[in-house]
């Protein structure tokens, strides 16, 4: 293997970069055939039928297991065995406290695992699991995210950003200024529920571990299973042939995955399967975790910001930190000479949070975006044009140069395109039958995001066909597809001679379908092994002959700021008589480098749109503070944009190719969508009524009179 | 509690011992292998397990398999016509995008299928204004009439497209090879 | 160990025979509450008596005008029924705002009645609820509330019944006939559910193996001037925050002769407005007029901070829906 820089002009052509192929996976997904986690017909090597597992899972918020008894449930007809912390496999390495599950008697947060139940039917999986009988200790928990929670510093934040920062002096600067916006914003707790609960199917042969999981991460799961259970990488198999949506959730192995991994354990050669329950994807897989970010800006008369500050609060478990770094996207959105960001955290007897769609960003730029709104209001002048007055010239976190930030033309373009000149500037203006009508702006930002060590593996087949192999995973946004195009691109050949092996981490690594980075690292990769391939085997290459190259790092990060913009334009309605809110039209239009296949990331654009929209108008978890526990836990109580939710949607993007990025000229889509859609939103329902919601979500009893 | 029932599940006729729990889900996905359908939240709240019973649109993860002894079922996977092509409403999913990641899809497609079927008995929806008038296939009303399906990856738009295109190409539960 | 013993019914005097008998046996119709609170462990019965086939399933019109509901026609069938169209919009609109096209296809008239709370506390086993559990304590008191009732709730249970359904059937002054032991009774909607009190766990008047085999829907000039409103978290597929059913005969002078205001999702039970009734009857319909009324039947009303809002919501949304009446509006 041979570590490449990717060498210039890259691609071979774009003949095929930038056409609408159909997803490859297509005629699978119509019909149903594409077999998710536990949809894998595997049996053991006897023909041994897979036993079902269902988790049992704590009902108290802080305290420990006193005993676990598991008489009845073994009584039950199929019930096989039931582990818990005394009978489950030891881990080699507790040290990530979430993963380390079944190991000690603590209870940490309520729907913990405390005890897994195998059967023989799904039936009596769940009838055994609530036949466990767990006796618990209660202890006084904290497990509310309150505006008086004592907080402190984490030494950094997601994504490995710095918790604060400080330029000029803020405070100061602030008292002085004549058009001022003060106010708080928050975000409830948010949940990424993927139309594929959690699930996996594991079968240990008492050498290697398979997994049929799904996930967002073959090899990052497969990374860190193995040494917490005492195995080689090599023993370990993450298989993710289709994944049923994860929008952060999978990105990271959860405890699921190792409960199947250890049940699995326990009975060699026999596969288990485990299905989160919808309910226990609450508890158990990662959310995004309640924000408040309180939010200064001062501005001249002009309506140019002279300070800002961004100080953002949230909330982590005492399981295991993670630091939504709500605070991230202000320091790159505005210019402005005074300016400060700060992270702090609430450490509480709570689930693990974790990544959901557009972590920090998307609660951050909800909370910026709508105080810009407010200071446009004050300053007196057009929302739109009070950003374009604010563009910086380089970026104000680093003083790099720009490396294609073109907001000012996605607000401007999109700004056409919805009829902006149109609205009038005063609120509640509008009524149209039994509606108040608004309309909103927002804008929205995301990092060029690129994972290192990533390896393709290009093969050469007869006929002029190439296998290209990566583990990667396509959890739903065309990477199956876009990858062919960009392998067929790089190599000079069409899509149907590329055979595409992917989401299997026997393959070469392939880091995880997160934070837009799939396409751009893998990608990367995969042009940088045709590259290597062409140098190797020449434009003839004989039937079999191959390259394995890892891509070196393609993308200008450090003498560029990279970032992808956009703006969001969105009618309102707001309902006279009950409060509800609908929303006739939303338009996103974006700056996303190239596009390597309109029709799949148009799709991505308008789903992260969806999901802004979901997240502006329903999405709440509500924890119950007597107990800890996250009582909406299902699809009827935690609301998702319905169909009629979602009425006239629009994508669009520049004509754009972003060469400092990828050499697709690409970059990452996957999460922009979601950012500054609930601001919009939020906006628009403003001008419609002339009532200021500050925190989501904007259920109709905000605006009822 | 054991009990055998049959069901002709996408046009064959299939015998399975079920326990008197077993949905009629379950007992397609884990006893029949039968994995079209798919289970998103096994409580009726969000449409992935949507088949066609008896011709007609339906959840099968409310169902008990027991009290759908002698069922026809015909799930996405049957969908296709004899020679294994796509149905109309299924070509129109590919060809609009209506969908991404897919868990959702199946059902998506067998609850569209319904959805043209009970257009054209004259069925009302939640949206129509004249109630004793036939309704006609507006955006308004296809939007109305999935709603049952949750698409968490935000596909609606392209489902719109989808069963418009499939209307369109005058497909209801008539046309295509399935048992529908 | 639990075993669950299925039958399916011949006839429904023998369904009938066979829950009376037996306290752990359940009726099942469209299953689609049922099934779900089995797999919750909400519900734990040994036996399930399948009523789903037995042929009460046809809709026919009465000698009066009226229409005869067999229990187990499904609600999708029900609600794009001509006559009922025609006759009680406010019925068939029910209906149409509720659940989803697939659940409709599957959920029974007899089962809509029937179904049960949707209570976040009532439908998670780890929870304390007067409703599923007699005397265990109301964790909805002091919990998650945006759902609860405002209106005739007790201290055993604050919870609102879910039936969009039911609404509109008390608003049209409907009779449900039920099937018992001991023969058949009529029972008029107004009675058939019930306030929580100190028996939360009972929802309806009806007994232990009593079984609804139809629903009997009056004629009359208010039913056929009705509709139904909703207010809801989402465009579709929720359950109601709020809803009016509502309907008005006007006479010539176009003072209101008749008017039934019905409220879902503020109780227990489908809320049959007579205070406002009374109010409005002889008057002009005005927005004013309507508010006033639904603030006199709203008197009553006790609220914390996560259900204050239903009081202006309901009262804007009957005003809303008793001015479009009288309008001539279509829904």
């Amino acid at each position: 293997m041979t570590a490449n820089e990717v060498t210039p002009d890259p691609l071979r052509s774009t003949a095929s970069i930038g056409t609408s192929l159909l997803r490859r996976d297509g005629v699978e997904k119509v019909t149903g055939d594409a077999t998710y986690a536990v949809e894998h017909p595997v049996t053991g090597p006897a023909g041994e039928p897979p036993l079902h597992a269902w988790l049992v899972t704590s009902t108290v918020a802080r305290g420990r297991v006193a005993a676990v008894d598991a008489t009845a449930a073994l009584a039950h007809p199929g019930v096989v065995s039931v582990l818990d912390h005394t009978s489950a496999p030891r881990l080699a390495d507790t040290s990530d406290a979430e993963l380390a599950i079944l190991q000690a008697d603590a209870i940490a947060f309520r729907g913990q695992i405390v005890a897994v139940v195998l059967a023989e039917t799904s039936e009596s999986a769940r009838e055994g699991a609530a036949l466990v009988h767990v006796e618990q200790e209660a202890e006084p928990h904290a497990s509310i995210f309150e505006e008086d929670s004592p907080t402190y510093a984490p030494e950094q934040v997601n994504g490995g950003s710095e918790t604060d920062t400080l330029d000029g002096e803020p405070d100061e600067a602030l008292a002085r200024a004549l058009v001022t916006v003060d106010a708080t914003y928050t975000t409830p707790h948010e949940h990424n529920n993927p139309m594929e609960p959690h699930a996996a199917t594991a079968l240990w042969d008492g050498e290697q571990l398979t997994l049929h999981d799904s996930t967002q991460g073959p090899r990052p799961v497969r990374g860190t299973l193995a040494p917490m259970l005492g195995l080689e990488e090599e023993q370990v198999r993450v298989l993710a042939p289709y994944v049923g949506g994860g929008f952060g959730s999978k990105g990271l192995p959860h405890a699921p995955e190792m409960a199947v991994a250890l049940a699995a354990m326990t009975v060699p050669g026999q596969p288990v399967r485990l299905a989160v329950t919808r309910q226990q994807m609450f508890a158990l897989t990662g959310y995004r975790p309640p924000t408040r970010s309180h939010v200064r800006l001062g501005a001249h008369p002009d309506g140019r910001l002279e300070a800002l500050r961004d100080d953002a609060v949230t909330q982590s478990s005492r399981v295991k930190e993670f630091a939504e770094q709500a605070a991230v996207p202000a320091r790159v959105m505005y210019a402005a000479p005074h300016r400060a960001t700060t992270h702090r955290v609430a450490e509480l007897d709570v689930p693990v949070p974790s990544w959901m769609r557009a972590p920090g960003e998307m609660p951050g730029m909800y909370a910026q975006e709508v105080a810009v709104d407010e200071l446009a209001l004050h300053a007196g002048l057009d929302p739109v044009e009070l950003r374009v007055r604010n563009e910086p010239d380089v970026d104000p976190d680093t003083g790099n140069p720009w490396g294609n930030r073109r907001l000012v033309e996605c607000l401007r373009r999109g700004a056409e395109r919805f009829g902006w000149a149109d609205r009038p500037t005063e609120a509640r203006a509008t009524v149209d039958g039994e509606w108040w009508v608004g309309t909103g702006v927002a804008a929205s930002t995301y990092p060029m995001l690129w994972m290192p060590g990533n390896v393709a593996r290009i093969r050469s087949l007869d006929g002029g066909r190439y296998a290209v192999a990566i583990a990667a995973t396509d959890i739903g946004t065309g990477a199956r597809t876009v990858l062919t195009q960009i392998a067929a691109d790089a190599l000079g050949c069409p899509p149907e001679a590329i055979d595409l092996d992917m989401a299997d981490s026997d393959l070469p690594f392939g880091s995880v379908a997160g934070g837009s980075s799939g396409t751009t690292s893998w990608g990367t990769a995969i042009v940088a092994a045709a590259q290597q391939f062409r140098a190797d085997h020449g434009e003839h290459p004989d039937p079999g002959v191959e390259t394995t190259a890892a891509s070196g790092q393609y993308a200008d990060m450090d003498g560029h700021a990279l970032h992808s913009f956009g703006a969001v334009f969105c009618e309102a309605r707001v309902h006279r008589y009950t409060g509800e809110v609908r929303v006739p039209r939303l338009l996103g239009v974006y700056s996303v480098g190239r596009v390597v296949n309109p029709r799949t990331a148009r799709s991505q654009l308008l789903g992260g749109l969806v999901m802004g929209l979901s997240a502006a108008l329903h999405e709440e978890g509500w924890r119950d503070p007597r107990t800890g526990h996250v009582v909406t836990q299902d699809l009827a109580t935690y609301h998702v944009a319905a169909h009629a939710d979602v009425q006239q949607l629009e994508a669009g993007w520049l004509d754009d190719v972003d060469e400092l990025s990828t050499p697709m000229g690409s970059r990452g889509i996957g999460e922009i969508g979601i950012v500054g859609t609930a601001a919009a939103v939020a906006n628009a329902t403003y001008h419609a009524t002339g009532v200021r919601v500050r925190d989501l979500p904007l259920t109709a009893d905000r605006f009822l009179e | 509690m054991d009990a055998e029932i049959s069901l002709t599940v996408d046009g064959v006729q299939r015998t399975v011992t079920v326990d008197t729990r077993t949905t009629l889900l379950d007992a397609l996905r884990e006893r029949l292998g039968v994995t079209n359908p798919k289970k998103g939240c096994d409580h009726g709240q969000c449409g992935s397990c949507t088949v066609l019973l008896d011709g007609r649109r339906h959840l099968t993860c409310l169902s008990l398999a027991v009290a759908n002894d002698g069922a026809e079922v015909t799930t996405a996977g049957g969908l296709r016509g004899s020679g294994g092509g796509l149905h109309p409403v299924q070509q129109a999913f590919l060809d609009q995008d209506g969908y991404q990641c897919g868990y959702c899809t199946p059902g998506q497609v067998c609850s569209a299928v319904g959805v043209l079927d009970e257009i054209e008995q004259g069925h009302v929806s939640h949206v129509s204004d004249d109630l004793e008038a036939d309704p006609e296939l507006t955006d308004d009303e296809i939007r109305e009439r999935m709603s049952g399906n949750l698409c968490r990856c935000g596909a609606y738009v392209g489902i719109l497209g989808a069963v418009k295109q499939a209307a369109a190409a005058g497909s209801g539960s008539g046309s295509g090879g399935g048992a529908a | 160990m639990k075993e669950l013993t299925y039958h399916r019914a011949d006839d429904a005097a023998s369904a009938v025979a066979l829950v009376a008998a037996d306290p752990d046996a359940r009726f099942l119709g469209g299953g689609t509450n049922l099934v779900d609170h089995l797999k919750l462990g909400v519900t734990s019965p040994t036996t399930l008596v399948d009523v789903s086939r037995l042929p009460l399933d046809e809709v026919s019109e009465l000698p009066d005008g009226g229409l005869r509901i067999g229990t187990n026609v499904r609600n999708s069938d029900l609600a794009a029924h001509r006559a009922v169209r025609r006759g009680w919009p406010v019925v068939a609109r029910a209906l149409l705002a509720g659940a989803s096209g697939q659940i409709r296809n599957q959920a029974t008239t007899g089962g809509n009645l029937l179904q049960r709370t949707r209570c976040v506390y009532f439908q998670d086993v780890t929870t304390p609820c007067n409703k599923r559990e007699p005397g265990t304590g109301c964790s909805a008191i002091g919990g998650y509330g945006r759902y609860n009732a405002v209106l005739g709730a007790s201290e055993a249970c604050v919870t609102t019944h879910p039936s969009d359904l039911a609404v509109a059937l008390a608003a049209v002054d409907a009779t449900v006939v039920v099937l018992g032991p001991d023969g058949e009774r009529r029972v008029p909607m107004s009675d058939f559910h019930r306030l929580p009190g100190d028996r939360p766990e009972q929802d309806t008047t009806l007994a232990h193996g009593e079984l609804v085999t139809a629903v009997e829907l009056p004629a009359s000039a208010a039913a056929r001037r009705s509709t139904y409103r909703k207010a809801r978290d989402r465009a579709s597929y929720a359950f109601a925050l709020v809803s009016v059913a509502a309907g008005l005969e006007l006479d010539d002078d176009g003072r209101v002769s008749d008017v039934r205001i019905a409220w879902g999702g503020v109780a227990h039970k489908p809320w049959r407005a007579e205070v406002a009734e009374a109010e409005l009857r002889g008057r002009f319909v005005s927005e004013e007029a309507v508010r006033a009324a639904a603030e006199a039947e709203l008197a009553a009303a006790v609220t914390d901070e996560q259900t204050a809002y239903k009081v202006p919501m309901v009262r804007n949304l009957t005003a809303l829906t008793l001015t479009g009446l009288a309008e001539g509006a279509t829904r």
